[in-house]
């Protein structure tokens, strides 16, 4: 099972919930289980995050692989000027 | 109110005009005679992107006004380079990397040109003050005032 | 089939990592290149802004009848001529865009919300006649009492923005609404249990003023609509593809029937990665029939464009005697002007990046207040909450007597460290920076009385992106590259490096262009330190399907099998046997005969880049303060950052002194100063100081390459970083200088005066 936190105002969504334990093996896959647990986080998934899997950030994409015993981070989206 | 009709040269080629009493130097040069190389950056004289050569003196084009140039000499960037050659400074700030946008440079090349023909061995610090006029916000100047020493050099050397 | 890979080289000699001449350069140093100014249509009609001289009114009536008739206008636009936009958040640079705000922004609606809030736009047949018909439009404004510091804002009874912004990230939603939009928070450990073990605890309050990109080049549209509903425009602009986006969305057309030509850009340093002038160029068009031409003064520059949040910042972190830090909060307020959107987030998330911290916790608030919707500016963010942090770390060092390199490299964030915002970094460059200052011969220079010291470090997460490159091989053998994100210092020359690399032909048969965003798939704006890195990556995939083109049409050819042949130096050549049947043939033999065997030969790269890693700097400053007028004059700056893979050294060089530099504007001079009327006073360039040539000295650079391995050459983008340290770099050396701790920026001669007449030091 992937470790998944989310960081910052996302586990205000979740009621406070910030760290899963899921059987995601995408970004894709990661982002229906959470909102299956959690609908409210839909909108926030679908834009406005990135996901840091194993410390690679990645930003806008959904078949990034996700490893069993991967380390995910649900940020906040990045960009700069 | 009628424009004024006005003759002189501009890059050694004799230019004939029509302008109204308020249009800037700066203006007849970007918008009559189409020489878009001077840039207008603040039309206050504090930025230096439209420095221009008038009767052989540094000035900033939107400080003057294009009634004044009558049966005057202006040099613009478009001068600068004498047919197939580039300038010895136009040729340092590609090889230095002495610009990034680019926007500041053909003030900068002129403000320099002026000063070598002026000093042609300035410090460090005479460098800045003379280019003081010239704001660039990409480069840090550190590449600009390089250049400008290492053509001198280059170019007392002959 | 025979893959290929790595670095090709045209007879041996690489070009990435030298100083080869741009490509671009010859028409910028003879003026020939073209600005966004410098775009002009036969016919064309001049377009000019009438913009509120109040910071806070309600637009009660506009009448535009006077205008319209005076002989020359030929079109006159008013919020009437926008549609609404309902509220939804869509992703526009590192904040969220609303494109509720974005259509309020460009033309005000209900209410003027900033001094230079656009209310109305004429389209005429000179400027003079613009400008005339602007003082024949009749507005009626009710002029409400206006807020522009941020804790002035925040408080309960401040003038209230927007009625319908309630602040998002508290709990319980608030019933009342207010100026905060946004609460934002990352939280690592437990910071109290961190503080309770601190044997130091270091707690400071700073405050910053807004300031500006400062690009030189002021802004440009230029737009063509036609009857059947397309529309041509010529932008100065760092994202063409996202001006397209916002413009075909305001005015409701098909992206497909936009099409927008990036000019070359005359600075932009995230200021130009939004829409002002184009949308209502746009609009004058579509209504006049004719070609429309804006350009902003300077003037309208620094009243209606975005520069970034001024803000007060909270921070008090914790160490062990030894230096350990083991708690850091902070507390981050920015202004966002008058729409929400400040970069508070990654400001946050900044704020103790470099450092390897058990107990963080970072809150954040996004507060709207009468001044220009803020825009990126190089590293949103980042320069404010780790000016705040830098200082005190500085200021631990201090109290604990311990170097402040040492200190920071006891805490420092290596490959495996848990950054405060979550995930671990990847490896990393911060130690090699801070290695790099201490060796340097500027750390080891003694100073004199009245001379400061000061380092600081500063790190961006830096992004990839959706990118679209195409390589063509033209007749010749010349190859077309096209790219489609703006350069804005020198990526055409990078990038062209890597092509003729990848490809094995000469740097100078290699032309690049910036592409328009009819010719290529999308591409996300220029910014994020993105454009080499995306691009480079980009290109080495479209050169891939060249290289494996040329062998599918050799193997044809030869009649031979894929292992029969490679791909080295520029050419298919046939291995073993086969090379004593057939000769090696170059991309220029090929394309003698591309028709023949296949058709035009080409690549196109169309990837979202992925695997941007970040890059640290470390920054040294010595500077002598004049005691008697408080002026700084900064005597030496050295900066050492890490490249990853530097593509041509002279530009990311440029990077590090540029943004060093912008730094030192920021840290001694710069700020928005506004009158009690709530108006901007120093709306130029005399007044906004920015470094000139006379107050700087050279930016001495150390480029360290730590290699991103998720990159084909190791990139990390680079163009942001260089802001980030110095603002504390700075304050830690006037700090050094004086003994005096300079919590506010800027910390400009009058200030500093007085801070050294405050305690009897204003004497040499």
């Amino acid at each position: 099972m992937a470790r998944v936190v989310l960081v910052g105002n996302l586990a205000q969504v979740t009621g406070g919930v910030a760290e899963f334990d899921l059987s995601a093996t995408s970004v894709q896959q990661l982002f229906r289980q959470l909102t299956a647990l959690h609908p409210a986080l839909e909108r926030h998934l679908e834009t406005g995050v990135a996901v840091a899997i194993d410390g690679q950030i990645y930003q806008d994409t959904l078949h990034e692989p996700i490893a069993p015993d991967s380390e995910v981070f649900v940020l906040p989206q990045i960009a700069g000027g | 109110m009628a424009k004024h009709h006005i003759e002189a040269t501009v890059n050694g080629d004799a230019v004939e005009f029509l302008c109204e009493t308020e249009e800037t130097l700066l203006d007849v040069l970007r918008d009559t005679l189409n020489l878009t190389g001077s840039k207008e950056g603040c039309a206050s004289g504090d930025c230096g992107a439209c420095s221009v050569m008038l009767d052989g003196r540094l000035v900033c084009s939107c400080l003057v006004l294009g009634c004044e140039i009558s049966g005057r000499k202006v040099e613009t960037i478009e001068g600068m380079a004498k047919g197939d050659s580039l300038h010895p400074l136009q040729q340092r700030f590609l090889e230095a990397a002495a610009l990034q946008c680019g926007i500041c440079t053909p003030g900068v090349l002129v403000a320099s040109k002026a000063l070598l023909e002026k000093n042609p061995d300035p410090s460090e610090h005479e460098v800045r003050f003379w280019l003081a006029g010239n704001l660039c916000r990409c480069t840090g100047y550190d590449k600009i005032v390089t250049a400008v020493m290492d053509t001198a050099a280059a170019m007392r050397k002959g | 089939m025979a893959e290929t890979n790595g670095h090709s080289q045209a007879n041996g000699h690489s070009y990435v990592g030298t100083r080869q001449i741009r490509p671009d350069g010859v028409d910028k140093v003879t003026g020939r290149a073209r600005f966004g100014a410098d775009f002009n249509l036969p016919g064309q009609l001049i377009g000019r802004v009438l913009r509120s001289p109040y910071p806070h009114a309600r637009i009660v009536a506009i009448d535009t009848s006077k205008a319209e008739a005076l002989p020359g206008v030929k079109a006159v636009i008013t919020r009437d001529d926008f549609g609404d936009q309902p509220s939804e958040f869509i992703p526009a640079g590192e904040m969220m865009m609303n494109y509720k705000d974005v259509v309020r922004n460009v033309m005000a609606r209900e209410k003027a919300l900033y001094e230079g809030h656009a209310v109305a736009a004429v389209a005429a047949t000179s400027a003079a006649i613009a400008r005339r018909a602007l003082k024949l439009i009749d507005v009626k404004y009710e002029v409400l009492p206006h807020v522009i510091d941020v804790v002035a804002a925040m408080r309960p009874d401040a003038p209230l923005l927007h009625d319908d912004l309630f602040t998002v990230g508290v709990e319980p939603k608030p019933e009342k609404p207010s100026n905060v939009a946004k609460r934002v928070e990352i939280k690592v450990g437990d910071v109290e249990a961190g503080f309770k073990k601190a044997d130091l605890v270091v707690e400071r309050e700073f405050k910053t003023a807004p300031v500006h990109q400062g690009y030189i080049e002021p802004h440009a549209a230029l737009a063509s609509a036609s009857e059947d509903g397309s529309v041509e425009l010529w932008t100065t602009t760092q994202g063409h593809f996202i001006v397209r986006a916002h413009c075909a969305r305001l005015l409701g057309l098909d992206i497909g029937k936009v099409r927008v030509t990036a000019t070359e850009i005359g600075g932009g340093f995230g200021g130009k990665t939004v829409v002002y002038l184009e949308p209502l160029a746009i609009a004058l068009s579509r209504k006049a029939k004719r070609a429309v031409k804006m350009v902003m003064s300077r003037e309208e520059v620094f009243k209606a464009s975005g520069p970034t949040s001024g803000a007060t910042v909270r921070v008090k972190m914790g160490s062990t005697r030894d230096g350990k830090f083991v708690a850091g909060f902070a507390e981050l307020k920015y202004q966002a002007g008058a729409f929400q959107g400040s970069p508070v987030q990654p400001g946050t998330m900044c704020a103790y990046a470099p450092y390897d911290i058990e107990n963080v916790h970072v809150i954040g608030y996004d507060v709207v207040s009468n001044r220009p919707k803020v825009a990126a500016y190089r590293a949103p963010g980042a320069p404010i909450s780790e000016y705040a942090v830098e200082s005190v770390v500085d200021e631990i060092a201090k109290k604990l007597e311990l170097d402040p390199i040492e200190l920071r490299m006891m805490n420092a964030a290596r490959e495996g460290t848990k950054a405060a915002y979550g995930p671990k970094f990847g490896p990393i460059g911060l130690e090699e920076t801070l290695n790099s200052i201490k060796k340097t011969e500027h750390w080891n220079t003694p100073l004199r009385k009245w001379q400061g010291r000061g380092v600081a470090s500063g790190f961006w997460f830096n992004i990839g992106g959706e990118t679209s490159v195409s390589l063509t091989v033209n007749e010749d053998g010349t190859i077309s590259l096209m790219a489609g994100t703006p350069d804005i210092g020198g990526l055409r020359a990078a990038l062209t490096s890597v092509a003729a690399d990848e490809l094995g032909v000469p740097y100078d048969k290699v032309r690049p262009i910036i592409g328009d965003t009819g010719s290529l798939s999308f591409n996300f704006l220029t910014g994020g330190s993105r454009s080499a890195f995306s691009g480079s990556m980009a290109i080495v995939e479209a050169a891939r399907q060249i290289k494996n083109d040329l062998i599918a049409r050799a193997c044809k050819l030869w009649e031979a099998k894929p292992d029969q042949v490679e791909w080295k130096d520029g050419a298919v050549r046939p291995l073993g046997a086969l090379a004593e049947k057939v000769k090696p043939m170059t991309i220029a033999d090929f394309a003698k005969v591309s028709g023949k065997t296949g058709g035009p030969i080409g690549g196109v790269g169309r990837i979202n880049a992925q695997g941007a890693g970040p890059s640290f700097g470390t920054h040294l400053v010595d500077l002598e303060v004049d005691p008697e007028t408080g002026r700084a004059t900064i005597l030496r700056y050295t900066v050492a950052q890490d490249a990853g893979r530097a593509l041509h050294p002279a530009y990311v060089e440029g990077q590090y002194q540029g943004g060093a530099v912008q730094g030192i504007g920021w840290a001694l001079n710069e700020e928005y100063i506004y009158g009690e009327d709530g108006k901007l006073q120093n709306a130029g360039f005399l007044d906004y100081r920015m470094p000139v040539a006379s107050d700087v000295p050279m930016i001495d650079t150390v480029l360290v390459e730590v290699g991103n391995p998720k990159h084909p050459y190791g990139v990390r983008g680079v163009g942001e970083t260089p802001i980030v340290p110095p603002l504390a770099a700075i304050a830690n050396a006037m700090e050094n200088a004086t003994g005096i701790r300079f919590t506010e920026l800027p910390m400009s001669p009058p200030k500093v005066l007085k801070a050294l007449k405050d305690k009897g030091l204003n004497k040499a």
